[in-house]
Protein backbone atom coordinates (compact mmCIF):
# COMPACT_ATOMS: atom_id res chain seq x y z
CA UNK A 1 0.00 0.00 0.00
CA UNK A 2 1.51 3.21 -1.15
CA UNK A 3 0.96 6.03 1.85
CA UNK A 4 0.88 9.43 1.32
CA UNK A 5 1.47 11.66 4.48
CA UNK A 6 1.02 15.20 5.08
CA UNK A 7 4.35 16.89 6.55
CA UNK A 8 3.24 19.64 8.08
CA UNK A 9 5.53 22.26 9.68
CA UNK A 10 6.09 25.18 12.40
CA UNK A 11 8.40 28.02 10.39
CA UNK A 12 10.43 24.96 8.45
CA UNK A 13 10.34 22.63 11.62
CA UNK A 14 9.32 19.34 11.39
CA UNK A 15 7.34 18.76 14.95
CA UNK A 16 7.45 15.24 16.89
CA UNK A 17 4.07 14.78 15.89
CA UNK A 18 5.04 14.41 11.93
CA UNK A 19 8.12 12.36 12.80
CA UNK A 20 5.84 9.95 14.68
CA UNK A 21 3.12 9.94 11.80
CA UNK A 22 6.63 9.29 9.25
CA UNK A 23 7.49 6.46 11.20
CA UNK A 24 3.91 5.26 11.54
CA UNK A 25 3.61 5.33 7.61
CA UNK A 26 6.82 3.46 7.30
CA UNK A 27 5.62 0.66 9.19
CA UNK A 28 2.33 0.64 7.22
CA UNK A 29 3.53 0.73 4.19
CA UNK A 30 6.16 -1.93 4.69
CA UNK A 31 3.74 -4.43 6.38
CA UNK A 32 2.10 -3.83 3.10
CA UNK A 33 4.57 -3.77 0.53
CA UNK A 34 4.53 0.16 -0.49
CA UNK A 35 6.47 3.54 -0.42
CA UNK A 36 5.26 6.55 1.75
CA UNK A 37 5.08 9.93 0.00
CA UNK A 38 5.46 12.87 1.72
CA UNK A 39 3.75 16.49 0.91
CA UNK A 40 5.87 19.46 2.06
CA UNK A 41 4.48 22.64 1.58
CA UNK A 42 6.96 25.81 1.44
CA UNK A 43 10.57 25.77 2.22
CA UNK A 44 11.93 24.02 5.09
CA UNK A 45 15.78 23.60 4.47
CA UNK A 46 18.02 20.62 3.82
CA UNK A 47 18.85 18.87 6.60
CA UNK A 48 15.28 19.05 8.22
CA UNK A 49 13.98 17.59 4.92
CA UNK A 50 16.88 14.61 5.59
CA UNK A 51 14.74 13.82 8.30
CA UNK A 52 12.49 12.63 7.19
CA UNK A 53 14.43 10.46 4.70
CA UNK A 54 15.66 8.70 8.62
CA UNK A 55 12.45 8.26 9.20
CA UNK A 56 11.10 6.49 6.22
CA UNK A 57 10.18 8.91 3.53
CA UNK A 58 11.19 7.76 0.48
CA UNK A 59 10.37 11.05 -1.95
CA UNK A 60 9.33 14.23 -0.88
CA UNK A 61 7.26 16.62 -2.64
CA UNK A 62 8.26 19.76 -3.01
CA UNK A 63 5.18 22.76 -3.38
CA UNK A 64 4.45 26.07 -2.48
CA UNK A 65 2.13 27.42 -0.23
CA UNK A 66 -1.22 26.72 -1.42
CA UNK A 67 -1.91 30.26 -0.85
CA UNK A 68 -0.50 33.75 1.04
CA UNK A 69 -1.03 34.30 5.04
CA UNK A 70 -5.12 32.86 4.75
CA UNK A 71 -5.28 29.63 5.26
CA UNK A 72 -7.99 28.04 2.95
CA UNK A 73 -9.36 24.54 3.90
CA UNK A 74 -10.62 24.11 0.16
CA UNK A 75 -6.96 24.98 -1.29
CA UNK A 76 -5.05 22.80 1.09
CA UNK A 77 -7.27 19.57 0.24
CA UNK A 78 -6.94 20.05 -3.24
CA UNK A 79 -3.37 20.25 -3.04
CA UNK A 80 -3.53 16.90 -0.59
CA UNK A 81 -5.91 14.81 -2.99
CA UNK A 82 -4.06 16.06 -6.15
CA UNK A 83 -0.64 14.76 -4.54
CA UNK A 84 -2.19 11.57 -3.15
CA UNK A 85 -4.00 10.93 -6.82
CA UNK A 86 -0.04 11.66 -8.04
CA UNK A 87 1.77 9.54 -5.88
CA UNK A 88 -0.96 6.95 -6.58
CA UNK A 89 -1.36 6.34 -2.79
CA UNK A 90 -3.82 4.72 -0.92
CA UNK A 91 -3.64 5.83 2.39
CA UNK A 92 -3.64 9.70 3.18
CA UNK A 93 -2.36 10.10 6.40
CA UNK A 94 -2.25 13.05 8.64
CA UNK A 95 -0.63 14.07 12.30
CA UNK A 96 -3.43 15.15 14.48
CA UNK A 97 -4.08 19.10 15.01
CA UNK A 98 -6.43 21.76 14.16
CA UNK A 99 -4.96 22.04 10.20
CA UNK A 100 -5.46 18.19 9.88
CA UNK A 101 -9.05 17.96 11.45
CA UNK A 102 -9.71 20.92 8.82
CA UNK A 103 -8.46 19.49 5.86
CA UNK A 104 -8.66 15.80 6.02
CA UNK A 105 -12.16 14.84 6.15
CA UNK A 106 -12.60 17.39 2.77
CA UNK A 107 -9.76 15.10 1.06
CA UNK A 108 -11.55 11.94 1.99
CA UNK A 109 -14.64 13.72 0.45
CA UNK A 110 -12.76 14.35 -2.86
CA UNK A 111 -10.74 11.23 -2.87
CA UNK A 112 -13.88 9.28 -2.29
CA UNK A 113 -12.64 7.40 0.22
CA UNK A 114 -13.14 6.19 3.92
CA UNK A 115 -12.47 8.47 6.50
CA UNK A 116 -11.13 7.71 10.60
CA UNK A 117 -9.48 9.78 12.94
CA UNK A 118 -7.68 9.09 16.05
CA UNK A 119 -6.50 6.00 14.58
CA UNK A 120 -4.03 3.85 17.26
CA UNK A 121 -1.52 1.40 16.33
CA UNK A 122 -1.36 -1.15 12.70
CA UNK A 123 -4.47 -2.00 10.73
CA UNK A 124 -5.89 -5.10 12.77
CA UNK A 125 -6.04 -6.42 9.22
CA UNK A 126 -5.37 -5.55 5.74
CA UNK A 127 -8.10 -7.24 3.86
CA UNK A 128 -10.89 -6.37 5.35
CA UNK A 129 -8.96 -2.94 6.36
CA UNK A 130 -9.72 -2.75 9.76
CA UNK A 131 -8.00 0.05 12.07
CA UNK A 132 -8.46 0.76 16.30
CA UNK A 133 -9.44 4.24 17.13
CA UNK A 134 -10.80 5.57 20.96
CA UNK A 135 -14.14 6.14 21.06
CA UNK A 136 -16.56 8.28 23.92
CA UNK A 137 -13.78 10.38 24.68
CA UNK A 138 -11.21 7.51 25.70
CA UNK A 139 -13.91 5.32 27.25
CA UNK A 140 -13.70 2.73 24.92
CA UNK A 141 -12.08 1.41 21.16
CA UNK A 142 -13.71 1.02 18.15
CA UNK A 143 -12.52 -0.94 14.99
CA UNK A 144 -13.77 0.86 11.84
CA UNK A 145 -13.75 -1.06 8.70
CA UNK A 146 -12.52 0.72 5.69
CA UNK A 147 -14.20 -0.25 1.92
CA UNK A 148 -13.17 1.98 -0.13
CA UNK A 149 -9.73 1.68 -2.43
CA UNK A 150 -8.36 5.19 -1.22
CA UNK A 151 -8.66 5.45 2.87
CA UNK A 152 -8.03 8.64 4.65
CA UNK A 153 -6.27 8.78 8.34
CA UNK A 154 -5.22 10.98 10.92
CA UNK A 155 -2.92 9.62 13.85
CA UNK A 156 -3.45 9.99 17.38
CA UNK A 157 -1.25 11.93 18.97
CA UNK A 158 1.51 10.26 20.94
CA UNK A 159 0.26 6.73 19.62
CA UNK A 160 3.82 5.84 18.05
CA UNK A 161 7.40 5.73 18.67
CA UNK A 162 9.73 7.51 16.12
CA UNK A 163 12.43 5.19 15.01
CA UNK A 164 15.07 5.12 12.78
CA UNK A 165 14.87 3.39 9.60
CA UNK A 166 16.51 5.61 6.80
CA UNK A 167 16.05 4.99 3.29
CA UNK A 168 17.14 6.43 -0.14
CA UNK A 169 14.72 9.77 -0.69
CA UNK A 170 13.92 11.97 -3.46
CA UNK A 171 13.21 15.66 -3.61
CA UNK A 172 10.70 16.16 -6.53
CA UNK A 173 8.87 20.23 -6.84
CA UNK A 174 5.31 19.10 -6.83
CA UNK A 175 3.08 21.27 -8.65
CA UNK A 176 -0.28 20.60 -8.94
CA UNK A 177 -3.34 21.44 -11.45
CA UNK A 178 -4.99 23.23 -8.97
CA UNK A 179 -6.22 26.59 -9.35
CA UNK A 180 -6.64 28.42 -6.03
CA UNK A 181 -10.27 28.74 -5.12
CA UNK A 182 -11.85 32.67 -4.54
CA UNK A 183 -11.07 33.69 -1.22
CA UNK A 184 -14.78 34.53 0.29
CA UNK A 185 -13.40 35.47 3.42
CA UNK A 186 -10.31 38.08 5.07
CA UNK A 187 -7.98 37.63 8.38
CA UNK A 188 -7.63 40.79 9.60
CA UNK A 189 -5.79 40.05 12.37
CA UNK A 190 -3.16 37.19 13.27
CA UNK A 191 -1.60 36.58 16.90
CA UNK A 192 1.25 34.12 17.28
CA UNK A 193 1.73 32.37 19.57
CA UNK A 194 5.01 32.44 21.05
CA UNK A 195 7.45 31.20 24.34
CA UNK A 196 5.37 29.38 26.08
CA UNK A 197 5.34 25.01 25.70
CA UNK A 198 2.46 24.10 23.42
CA UNK A 199 0.43 22.06 25.48
CA UNK A 200 -0.87 19.38 22.65
CA UNK A 201 3.41 18.45 21.72
CA UNK A 202 4.24 18.75 25.59
CA UNK A 203 6.49 15.76 26.73
CA UNK A 204 5.27 16.38 30.37
CA UNK A 205 2.13 18.32 31.79
CA UNK A 206 1.44 20.29 35.08
CA UNK A 207 -2.13 21.10 35.52
CA UNK A 208 -4.06 22.03 38.63
CA UNK A 209 -8.04 22.03 39.32
CA UNK A 210 -9.72 23.74 41.84
CA UNK A 211 -8.48 22.33 45.13
CA UNK A 212 -6.03 25.02 44.13
CA UNK A 213 -8.19 27.06 45.70
CA UNK A 214 -7.66 30.78 43.69
CA UNK A 215 -6.01 31.98 40.83
CA UNK A 216 -3.08 33.62 42.92
CA UNK A 217 -2.43 30.17 43.74
CA UNK A 218 -0.64 29.09 40.79
CA UNK A 219 3.06 30.10 41.54
CA UNK A 220 4.14 26.52 42.98
CA UNK A 221 2.13 24.65 39.81
CA UNK A 222 4.29 27.48 37.34
CA UNK A 223 7.21 26.17 39.87
CA UNK A 224 7.12 22.62 39.28
CA UNK A 225 6.04 22.98 35.48
CA UNK A 226 9.18 25.08 35.30
CA UNK A 227 11.72 22.58 36.42
CA UNK A 228 10.03 19.89 34.62
CA UNK A 229 9.96 21.88 31.60
CA UNK A 230 6.28 20.68 31.33
CA UNK A 231 3.34 23.01 30.22
CA UNK A 232 0.22 23.88 31.92
CA UNK A 233 -3.12 22.82 31.98
CA UNK A 234 -6.23 23.38 34.35
CA UNK A 235 -9.98 21.70 34.65
CA UNK A 236 -12.39 22.86 33.44
CA UNK A 237 -13.93 24.78 36.12
CA UNK A 238 -10.73 26.74 36.82
CA UNK A 239 -11.15 27.83 33.29
CA UNK A 240 -14.56 29.09 33.87
CA UNK A 241 -13.63 30.94 37.23
CA UNK A 242 -11.09 32.87 34.69
CA UNK A 243 -7.98 31.78 37.10
CA UNK A 244 -6.50 30.40 33.76
CA UNK A 245 -7.00 30.95 30.21
CA UNK A 246 -9.32 28.47 28.75
CA UNK A 247 -6.57 27.08 25.98
CA UNK A 248 -5.12 25.36 29.09
CA UNK A 249 -8.76 23.76 30.21
CA UNK A 250 -8.35 19.78 29.08
CA UNK A 251 -11.28 17.52 29.21
CA UNK A 252 -14.16 16.30 27.33
CA UNK A 253 -15.26 20.15 26.22
CA UNK A 254 -11.29 21.23 26.41
CA UNK A 255 -8.47 19.72 24.93
CA UNK A 256 -7.67 16.24 24.37
CA UNK A 257 -4.07 15.58 25.10
CA UNK A 258 -1.86 12.62 25.31
CA UNK A 259 1.82 13.35 27.16
CA UNK A 260 4.41 10.79 28.84
CA UNK A 261 3.39 12.34 32.00
CA UNK A 262 0.72 13.80 33.27
CA UNK A 263 0.16 15.78 37.08
CA UNK A 264 -3.00 16.05 38.10
CA UNK A 265 -2.85 18.61 40.84
CA UNK A 266 -6.18 19.36 43.03
CA UNK A 267 -7.90 17.70 40.31
CA UNK A 268 -10.94 15.22 41.62
CA UNK A 269 -10.95 13.33 38.05
CA UNK A 270 -14.58 13.48 36.66
CA UNK A 271 -15.00 11.42 33.78
CA UNK A 272 -15.10 14.53 31.54
CA UNK A 273 -11.88 15.69 32.88
CA UNK A 274 -10.36 12.01 32.26
CA UNK A 275 -11.98 12.50 28.73
CA UNK A 276 -8.82 14.32 27.84
CA UNK A 277 -6.25 12.96 29.35
CA UNK A 278 -6.72 9.06 29.45
CA UNK A 279 -4.13 8.41 26.72
CA UNK A 280 -1.36 9.90 29.26
CA UNK A 281 1.18 7.33 29.33
CA UNK A 282 1.68 8.06 32.92
CA UNK A 283 -0.73 9.89 35.61
CA UNK A 284 0.82 11.07 38.44
CA UNK A 285 -2.39 12.07 41.24
CA UNK A 286 -1.82 14.43 43.89
CA UNK A 287 -4.93 15.22 46.23
CA UNK A 288 -5.77 15.39 49.97
CA UNK A 289 -9.19 13.10 49.22
CA UNK A 290 -7.51 9.43 49.42
CA UNK A 291 -11.08 8.47 48.05
CA UNK A 292 -10.36 11.30 44.75
CA UNK A 293 -11.37 9.10 41.51
CA UNK A 294 -8.59 10.44 40.14
CA UNK A 295 -6.32 7.61 42.23
CA UNK A 296 -8.35 5.21 39.81
CA UNK A 297 -6.21 6.70 36.78
CA UNK A 298 -3.40 7.21 38.01
CA UNK A 299 -0.31 5.58 37.87
CA UNK A 300 1.39 6.89 40.92
CA UNK A 301 -0.24 8.92 43.87
CA UNK A 302 0.46 11.47 46.79
CA UNK A 303 -2.28 11.56 49.63
CA UNK A 304 -1.48 15.45 51.14
CA UNK A 305 -2.21 19.26 50.88
CA UNK A 306 -0.56 19.99 47.72
CA UNK A 307 0.16 23.07 49.10
CA UNK A 308 3.30 21.64 51.01
CA UNK A 309 3.52 18.45 48.47
CA UNK A 310 4.61 20.51 45.54
CA UNK A 311 7.28 22.54 46.93
CA UNK A 312 8.69 19.70 48.23
CA UNK A 313 8.12 17.87 45.00
CA UNK A 314 10.00 20.91 42.89
CA UNK A 315 12.64 20.82 45.39
CA UNK A 316 13.61 16.94 45.11
CA UNK A 317 13.27 18.06 40.95
CA UNK A 318 15.65 20.47 41.25
CA UNK A 319 18.13 18.66 43.50
CA UNK A 320 18.28 15.47 41.24
CA UNK A 321 18.83 17.23 37.82
CA UNK A 322 21.77 19.30 40.05
CA UNK A 323 23.54 16.20 40.66
CA UNK B 1 -29.30 35.00 7.76
CA UNK B 2 -30.22 31.53 8.53
CA UNK B 3 -28.42 29.40 10.49
CA UNK B 4 -28.64 25.64 11.12
CA UNK B 5 -27.02 23.91 13.95
CA UNK B 6 -25.82 20.58 13.42
CA UNK B 7 -26.75 18.76 16.39
CA UNK B 8 -25.81 15.07 17.51
CA UNK B 9 -27.54 12.97 20.06
CA UNK B 10 -24.97 10.97 22.50
CA UNK B 11 -24.94 9.63 26.03
CA UNK B 12 -24.77 11.71 28.98
CA UNK B 13 -21.23 12.21 29.69
CA UNK B 14 -21.03 10.86 32.88
CA UNK B 15 -22.34 7.45 31.52
CA UNK B 16 -20.50 4.31 32.03
CA UNK B 17 -20.26 2.51 28.02
CA UNK B 18 -20.53 -1.36 28.32
CA UNK B 19 -21.83 -2.92 24.94
CA UNK B 20 -23.66 -5.44 23.95
CA UNK B 21 -22.62 -9.50 24.33
CA UNK B 22 -21.21 -9.57 21.04
CA UNK B 23 -19.65 -6.28 21.63
CA UNK B 24 -20.66 -4.80 17.96
CA UNK B 25 -22.72 -2.13 18.83
CA UNK B 26 -23.69 0.01 22.39
CA UNK B 27 -25.49 -0.96 24.90
CA UNK B 28 -28.04 1.80 24.86
CA UNK B 29 -30.74 0.50 27.89
CA UNK B 30 -30.27 2.97 30.81
CA UNK B 31 -28.66 5.84 28.95
CA UNK B 32 -29.85 8.92 29.64
CA UNK B 33 -29.19 11.08 26.03
CA UNK B 34 -28.33 14.54 25.81
CA UNK B 35 -27.56 17.00 23.20
CA UNK B 36 -23.74 16.70 22.38
CA UNK B 37 -21.92 19.38 24.35
CA UNK B 38 -20.44 21.27 21.85
CA UNK B 39 -23.72 21.60 19.80
CA UNK B 40 -25.36 22.73 22.58
CA UNK B 41 -22.81 25.68 22.91
CA UNK B 42 -22.80 26.14 19.09
CA UNK B 43 -26.50 26.56 19.61
CA UNK B 44 -26.41 28.68 22.92
CA UNK B 45 -24.17 31.27 20.46
CA UNK B 46 -26.59 31.14 17.72
CA UNK B 47 -29.02 32.26 19.67
CA UNK B 48 -27.54 34.85 21.74
CA UNK B 49 -26.30 36.31 17.97
CA UNK B 50 -30.00 36.22 16.70
CA UNK B 51 -31.46 38.17 19.81
CA UNK B 52 -28.81 40.65 19.00
CA UNK B 53 -30.96 43.44 16.59
CA UNK B 54 -28.37 44.06 14.23
CA UNK B 55 -27.17 40.90 13.65
CA UNK B 56 -29.09 39.75 10.59
CA UNK B 57 -30.02 36.85 12.09
CA UNK B 58 -34.03 35.79 11.33
CA UNK B 59 -34.10 32.02 11.85
CA UNK B 60 -31.96 29.41 14.00
CA UNK B 61 -33.06 25.76 13.17
CA UNK B 62 -31.05 22.40 14.49
CA UNK B 63 -30.96 19.45 12.79
CA UNK B 64 -30.59 15.82 13.62
CA UNK B 65 -29.95 12.97 10.93
CA UNK B 66 -31.45 9.83 13.21
CA UNK B 67 -34.10 7.71 14.95
CA UNK B 68 -37.39 8.97 16.47
CA UNK B 69 -35.92 7.94 19.87
CA UNK B 70 -34.12 11.27 19.43
CA UNK B 71 -37.37 13.90 19.48
CA UNK B 72 -37.64 13.91 22.91
CA UNK B 73 -33.80 15.54 23.37
CA UNK B 74 -34.67 17.79 19.63
CA UNK B 75 -37.76 18.97 21.77
CA UNK B 76 -34.80 20.30 24.25
CA UNK B 77 -33.30 22.45 21.75
CA UNK B 78 -36.21 23.45 20.34
CA UNK B 79 -37.48 24.70 24.59
CA UNK B 80 -34.34 26.61 24.74
CA UNK B 81 -35.31 28.53 21.53
CA UNK B 82 -34.36 27.16 18.30
CA UNK B 83 -36.87 28.10 16.03
CA UNK B 84 -37.37 24.79 14.04
CA UNK B 85 -35.85 21.22 13.71
CA UNK B 86 -35.54 19.00 10.97
CA UNK B 87 -34.87 15.27 11.62
CA UNK B 88 -34.05 12.72 8.69
CA UNK B 89 -35.03 9.48 9.47
CA UNK B 90 -31.90 7.38 9.12
CA UNK B 91 -29.22 5.73 10.95
CA UNK B 92 -26.23 6.84 9.67
CA UNK B 93 -23.37 4.33 9.72
CA UNK B 94 -20.48 7.32 9.82
CA UNK B 95 -19.89 10.70 8.91
CA UNK B 96 -20.16 10.55 5.10
CA UNK B 97 -23.18 9.32 5.26
CA UNK B 98 -24.18 12.10 8.07
CA UNK B 99 -22.82 15.35 6.00
CA UNK B 100 -24.83 14.29 2.55
CA UNK B 101 -27.88 13.98 4.48
CA UNK B 102 -26.96 17.37 5.73
CA UNK B 103 -25.57 18.81 2.48
CA UNK B 104 -28.99 17.97 0.81
CA UNK B 105 -31.28 20.04 3.95
CA UNK B 106 -29.10 22.57 3.94
CA UNK B 107 -29.76 23.62 -0.23
CA UNK B 108 -33.49 22.65 0.11
CA UNK B 109 -33.88 25.20 2.87
CA UNK B 110 -31.61 27.64 1.59
CA UNK B 111 -29.32 28.08 4.65
CA UNK B 112 -27.11 30.30 4.78
CA UNK B 113 -24.47 28.85 7.56
CA UNK B 114 -24.04 25.93 9.14
CA UNK B 115 -22.70 25.33 12.77
CA UNK B 116 -21.38 22.14 13.40
CA UNK B 117 -19.47 21.00 16.88
CA UNK B 118 -15.70 20.21 17.16
CA UNK B 119 -16.50 16.27 17.83
CA UNK B 120 -19.33 14.24 19.01
CA UNK B 121 -19.03 12.56 22.62
CA UNK B 122 -19.74 9.44 20.87
CA UNK B 123 -17.84 8.60 17.91
CA UNK B 124 -15.56 11.43 18.25
CA UNK B 125 -15.27 11.50 14.47
CA UNK B 126 -15.12 15.56 14.15
CA UNK B 127 -15.50 15.47 10.46
CA UNK B 128 -19.29 16.52 9.51
CA UNK B 129 -18.92 19.79 9.16
CA UNK B 130 -15.75 19.92 7.02
CA UNK B 131 -17.05 17.11 4.80
CA UNK B 132 -20.56 19.09 4.61
CA UNK B 133 -18.06 21.96 3.14
CA UNK B 134 -16.82 20.28 0.57
CA UNK B 135 -20.05 18.88 -0.57
CA UNK B 136 -21.57 21.91 -0.68
CA UNK B 137 -18.30 23.48 -2.36
CA UNK B 138 -18.43 25.89 0.85
CA UNK B 139 -15.45 27.46 2.73
CA UNK B 140 -15.50 26.56 5.71
CA UNK B 141 -13.68 27.33 9.24
CA UNK B 142 -12.80 25.14 12.02
CA UNK B 143 -11.40 25.35 15.35
CA UNK B 144 -13.46 28.67 15.78
CA UNK B 145 -13.68 30.46 19.64
CA UNK B 146 -16.00 32.88 18.64
CA UNK B 147 -18.69 34.27 16.72
CA UNK B 148 -20.33 37.47 15.99
CA UNK B 149 -22.58 38.03 13.12
CA UNK B 150 -23.91 41.88 11.41
CA UNK B 151 -26.00 41.28 8.37
CA UNK B 152 -24.44 39.70 5.58
CA UNK B 153 -20.92 38.80 7.39
CA UNK B 154 -19.53 36.98 10.26
CA UNK B 155 -16.52 37.76 12.10
CA UNK B 156 -14.61 34.46 13.57
CA UNK B 157 -11.69 33.74 15.77
CA UNK B 158 -9.75 30.84 14.59
CA UNK B 159 -7.38 28.77 16.97
CA UNK B 160 -4.71 27.78 14.43
CA UNK B 161 -1.96 25.22 15.68
CA UNK B 162 0.49 28.50 16.41
CA UNK B 163 -2.33 30.87 16.00
CA UNK B 164 -5.05 32.66 16.46
CA UNK B 165 -7.18 34.48 13.52
CA UNK B 166 -9.58 36.72 13.42
CA UNK B 167 -11.59 36.38 9.84
CA UNK B 168 -14.39 38.25 8.29
CA UNK B 169 -16.70 35.68 6.05
CA UNK B 170 -19.28 36.00 3.97
CA UNK B 171 -21.91 33.26 4.02
CA UNK B 172 -22.46 30.86 3.06
CA UNK B 173 -19.99 28.85 4.76
CA UNK B 174 -19.69 26.17 7.59
CA UNK B 175 -17.85 26.53 11.05
CA UNK B 176 -16.70 24.14 13.29
CA UNK B 177 -16.40 25.29 16.48
CA UNK B 178 -14.79 24.71 19.77
CA UNK B 179 -14.25 25.69 23.10
CA UNK B 180 -15.12 29.60 24.13
CA UNK B 181 -17.74 29.83 21.65
CA UNK B 182 -20.10 30.67 24.46
CA UNK B 183 -19.84 29.54 27.86
CA UNK B 184 -23.15 27.65 29.91
CA UNK B 185 -25.57 26.18 27.99
CA UNK B 186 -29.06 27.58 28.06
CA UNK B 187 -31.37 25.42 30.76
CA UNK B 188 -35.32 25.20 29.44
CA UNK B 189 -37.38 27.85 31.00
CA UNK B 190 -41.36 26.10 31.71
CA UNK B 191 -42.63 28.21 29.75
CA UNK B 192 -39.94 27.45 26.69
CA UNK B 193 -40.99 23.88 26.89
CA UNK B 194 -44.70 24.52 26.66
CA UNK B 195 -43.64 26.65 23.35
CA UNK B 196 -41.28 23.82 21.73
CA UNK B 197 -44.54 22.00 21.80
CA UNK B 198 -45.98 24.17 18.73
CA UNK B 199 -42.70 24.29 17.19
CA UNK B 200 -41.95 22.05 13.93
CA UNK B 201 -40.15 19.61 13.92
CA UNK B 202 -40.21 18.12 10.69
CA UNK B 203 -39.58 14.51 10.31
CA UNK B 204 -37.82 14.16 6.80
CA UNK B 205 -36.99 11.19 4.40
CA UNK B 206 -33.35 10.05 3.65
CA UNK B 207 -31.60 10.58 0.08
CA UNK B 208 -29.55 7.72 -0.72
CA UNK B 209 -26.26 7.79 0.64
CA UNK B 210 -23.39 6.02 0.60
CA UNK B 211 -20.35 5.66 2.86
CA UNK B 212 -17.17 3.39 3.21
CA UNK B 213 -16.05 3.19 7.10
CA UNK B 214 -17.71 1.99 9.45
CA UNK B 215 -17.48 0.13 13.07
CA UNK B 216 -17.23 -3.27 13.31
CA UNK B 217 -16.63 -4.07 16.56
CA UNK B 218 -15.35 -2.43 19.90
CA UNK B 219 -13.46 -3.06 22.93
CA UNK B 220 -13.37 -1.51 26.91
CA UNK B 221 -10.07 -0.62 27.88
CA UNK B 222 -7.88 -2.98 29.79
CA UNK B 223 -7.70 -2.56 33.55
CA UNK B 224 -5.34 -0.48 34.57
CA UNK B 225 -2.98 -1.39 37.55
CA UNK B 226 -2.91 -0.46 40.35
CA UNK B 227 -1.89 3.39 41.53
CA UNK B 228 1.47 2.93 43.48
CA UNK B 229 0.91 5.41 46.39
CA UNK B 230 4.06 7.39 47.66
CA UNK B 231 4.42 9.29 51.06
CA UNK B 232 3.73 12.91 51.17
CA UNK B 233 7.04 13.62 52.95
CA UNK B 234 9.20 11.69 50.38
CA UNK B 235 8.59 13.15 47.12
CA UNK B 236 12.23 12.12 46.46
CA UNK B 237 10.72 8.83 46.13
CA UNK B 238 8.33 9.84 43.51
CA UNK B 239 10.85 11.36 41.50
CA UNK B 240 13.12 8.13 41.81
CA UNK B 241 10.36 5.89 39.86
CA UNK B 242 9.73 8.65 37.23
CA UNK B 243 12.91 8.24 36.30
CA UNK B 244 13.53 4.44 36.68
CA UNK B 245 9.92 2.65 36.21
CA UNK B 246 8.03 5.20 33.88
CA UNK B 247 11.27 6.32 31.97
CA UNK B 248 10.68 10.02 31.97
C1 LIG C 1 -20.96 18.23 29.78
C2 LIG C 1 -19.82 18.42 30.73
C3 LIG C 1 -18.54 18.61 30.21
C4 LIG C 1 -17.45 18.80 31.08
N1 LIG C 1 -16.21 18.96 30.53
C5 LIG C 1 -15.14 19.06 31.35
C6 LIG C 1 -13.81 19.17 30.83
O1 LIG C 1 -13.61 19.22 29.61
N2 LIG C 1 -12.77 19.24 31.68
C7 LIG C 1 -12.94 19.23 33.03
O2 LIG C 1 -11.93 19.28 33.74
N3 LIG C 1 -14.17 19.15 33.56
C8 LIG C 1 -15.27 19.07 32.75
N4 LIG C 1 -16.52 19.02 33.30
C9 LIG C 1 -16.65 19.25 34.75
C10 LIG C 1 -16.38 18.01 35.58
O3 LIG C 1 -17.59 17.30 35.73
C11 LIG C 1 -15.88 18.42 36.98
O4 LIG C 1 -16.81 19.28 37.58
C12 LIG C 1 -14.52 19.10 36.97
O5 LIG C 1 -13.58 18.38 36.20
C13 LIG C 1 -14.00 19.23 38.38
O6 LIG C 1 -12.83 20.01 38.39
P1 LIG C 1 -11.77 19.88 39.55
O7 LIG C 1 -11.30 18.50 39.63
O8 LIG C 1 -10.77 20.96 39.34
O9 LIG C 1 -12.60 20.32 40.85
P2 LIG C 1 -13.22 19.47 42.02
O10 LIG C 1 -14.03 18.35 41.51
O11 LIG C 1 -13.84 20.44 42.94
O12 LIG C 1 -11.97 18.81 42.70
C14 LIG C 1 -11.03 19.50 43.47
C15 LIG C 1 -10.12 18.46 44.07
O13 LIG C 1 -9.07 19.11 44.77
C16 LIG C 1 -8.79 18.41 45.97
N5 LIG C 1 -8.18 19.36 46.90
C17 LIG C 1 -8.76 20.44 47.49
N6 LIG C 1 -7.86 21.09 48.26
C18 LIG C 1 -6.69 20.42 48.17
C19 LIG C 1 -5.40 20.60 48.74
N7 LIG C 1 -5.12 21.61 49.55
N8 LIG C 1 -4.44 19.71 48.43
C20 LIG C 1 -4.71 18.66 47.60
N9 LIG C 1 -5.90 18.45 47.03
C21 LIG C 1 -6.88 19.32 47.31
C22 LIG C 1 -10.13 17.87 46.42
O14 LIG C 1 -9.95 16.73 47.22
C23 LIG C 1 -10.81 17.55 45.07
O15 LIG C 1 -10.57 16.19 44.69
C24 LIG C 1 -17.63 18.82 32.48
C25 LIG C 1 -18.92 18.64 32.99
C26 LIG C 1 -20.00 18.43 32.14
C27 LIG C 1 -21.35 18.22 32.74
Amino acid sequence: MSVLIYASHDGGKFPKSVLELASYAFALANKTGGQVTALVTGNPVGPELDKLGKSGVSKILLTPEPMGPAFDNRAYAALLASAAQASGASCVLFSDGAISRAVAPRVAVRLQAGYAAGVMGLPESIEPFRIRRSVFTGKAYGFVEITSPVKVMILARNSWQIAETPVACTIENFIPGITAPEAGFEVVKVEEQTGAIRLQDAEVVVSGGRGLKSGDNWKILEDLAGSLGAAMACSRPVADEGWRPHQEHVGQTGKVIAPNLYFACGISGAIQHIGGISSSRVIVAINKDPEAPIFQFARFGIVGDLFQVLPALTQAIKKLKSE
Amino acid sequence: MKILVCMSVVPDTTTQIRFKPDMNSLETSGIQWIINPWDELALTRALEIREQPDSGVTQVSVIHIGLKDADPVIQKALAVGADSAYRVNVAAAGAMEVACQLSEVVKKEHFDLVIAGHDSADYNGSAVGEMLAELLDWISFSSICSLAAAKDSITIEREMDTRTETIIAHPPCVITIQKGIAKDPRIPSLRGIMGARSKPLLQLEPIPCAGSAAFVKFENPAQRSKCRMIDPAKPEELVELLRNEANV
